[in-house]
């Protein structure tokens, strides 16, 4: 019997909206979980071949440009990856994630005993890196890597 | 995403600072003023110091029970000729009925000149100092910061010593949850050439995250004896081991008795040395040693009052 040709599926690429490239192996996923976007058609590529960094996840959100609160969350998790902003089917603006100085109102403090927890007030973290941490403004607690990537709200 | 500071020319002193809620925003000039303003306090009669707030009122908030830190903050507030009101427990409050803290901070900043407010919750100074339209104090918020304890603690050593410049300083007993030697590691580490030795077992050592703060400018010895290091030191710094923080009765039972400090100790230690505790002590210095001169246990608790005054003083002139 005669071997069927793998059926090869291409990313089709968006005319408008937002791709997240050069995203480290394994931060797609995480990236649309903190997203949580809905109602958005959104194409994610693991573990493809890169040249620059070997393998690589890349993200197209179709026909959003993500706001200052969403690009924050994606940084604190693709930092160095490469935004693009793209409108009638060209990379209009481009620019490399770099964690923000502060987060607010995007990480939980993961101190049970910080006021953040017991009120309903919105955190607030000044951020530093590297490595990168998070340092709650109300208790002081620091937070560190995947504690932050596993507290983003 | 810091603490507010004044402009400098609003006001003369080297105190920049418009609340005061962890030792981490004190500049040492800030720390130096408090302690300056604390001298002065001192050497001033009562009668003298009683226009610093004369005619103000002093809200003084515990929402959390306190002995030495409240009756020591409203003796301070009672020379300085200003008016206390507050309570002294969460129970007689709207808090007990659900009231958020940030209602009844909006609520008190309306009618007084200055908060004094400890709190179970961590951060909660912070918040306070943020909503509040008047100076805020921390007198301790849960495990965090209880920033007024360490400037008495600074004022003592460099009262005792004439400075803090060059320090060896050994703390001692748990290291992992005590807010006091948390915050006075941070200040120490804004002197030069101090020696900070952590004396503590392996299951209350000095978290980490403070180490890698402070050890590029202290130097830091981390040990769980403390027989060895007693003749280089100056200060040894004793602190309780606090039964309320361990979810397992048998780690305390191991580790209670592990640091008791009796009059033998004294043996080979340098001649001004000197032992400090913030209060109350259980069983971890012997009272033996408290007729000794190396006891500067009760001075130290002493020296609560013209510091607690000094803070009150330097912010009874911020306008926030």
């Amino acid at each position: 019997m005669k071997e069927k040709n793998p059926k090869i599926i291409h990313i089709t690429p968006i005319k408008e909206g937002t791709a997240i490239d050069h995203l480290k192996p394994g931060t797609a996923l995480k990236i649309l979980e903190v997203l949580n976007l809905q109602d958005v058609a959104v194409t994610a590529a693991m573990n493809v071949e890169s040249r620059k960094m070997g393998r690589k996840d890349i993200i197209f959100i179709d026909g959003k440009k993500l706001n200052e609160r969403e690009l924050n969350k994606v940084a604190l998790i693709g930092k160095g990856g490469t935004l693009n902003e793209i409108r009638n089917g060209k990379i209009v603006a481009k620019k490399q994630l770099a964690y923000p100085d502060r987060a607010e109102g995007i990480i939980k403090c993961i101190n049970p005993k910080c006021i953040t927890n017991t009120e309903p007030l919105p955190t607030k973290f000044s951020i530093s890196g590297e490595p990168l941490s998070a340092n709650c403004f109300y208790c002081q607690t620091r937070m560190k890597g995947n504690e932050i990537a596993n507290s983003i709200i | 995403m810091s603490a507010t500071r004044l402009v400098k020319s609003k006001t003369n002193s080297n105190f920049g600072l418009t609340d005061v809620v962890s030792i981490n925003d004190f500049s040492r000039k800030d720390i130096e003023a408090v302690l300056a303003k604390a001298g002065q306090m001192e050497k001033t009669n009562v009668s003298k110091k009683q226009k610093i707030l004369a005619g103000k009122t002093v809200a003084s908030l515990f929402f959390e029970p306190s002995t030495r830190t409240r009756l020591s903050f409203e003796t301070a507030i009672q020379n300085l000729g200003g008016k206390v009101i507050g309570f002294s427990e969460v129970g007689a409050t709207s808090a007990k009925k659900g009231e958020t803290l940030s209602d009844t901070i909006r609520m008190v900043s309306g009618y007084s000149d200055i908060i004094v407010m400890r709190h179970n919750i961590e951060g909660a100074a912070r918040r306070a100092a943020e909503i509040s339209k008047r100076p805020v104090i921390n007198a301790g918020d849960g495990a965090n910061q209880h920033p007024t304890q360490t400037l008495l603690d600074l004022y003592t050593i460099k009262k005792e010593f004439g400075k803090i410049d060059g320090i060896s300083i050994g703390i001692v007993g748990d290291l992992k949850y005590g807010r006091t030697v948390h915050s006075l590691a941070y200040a120490l580490a804004l002197y030069s050439k101090v020696r900070l030795f952590c004396i503590a077992p392996e299951s209350l050592k000095m978290p980490e995250q403070i180490i890698e703060d402070i050890e590029k400018k202290v130097q830091v010895r981390q040990t769980d004896r403390f027989e060895k290091f007693l003749p280089e030191l100056d200060v040894l710094y004793s602190t309780r081991i606090q039964q309320e923080r361990f979810p397992d009765p048998v780690e305390y039972e191991k580790v209670k008795n592990v640091y008791i400090l009796n009059k033998s100790n004294l043996k080979n230690t340098k001649k001004n040395f000197r032992i400090m505790h913030p209060l109350p002590r259980v069983n971890e210095i012997s009272t033996d040693i408290d007729d000794t001169p190396a006891a500067l246990y009760f001075e130290q608790a002493r020296n609560g009052i013209p510091v607690r005054e000094a803070i009150l003083a330097l912010l009874s002139k911020v306008r926030k």
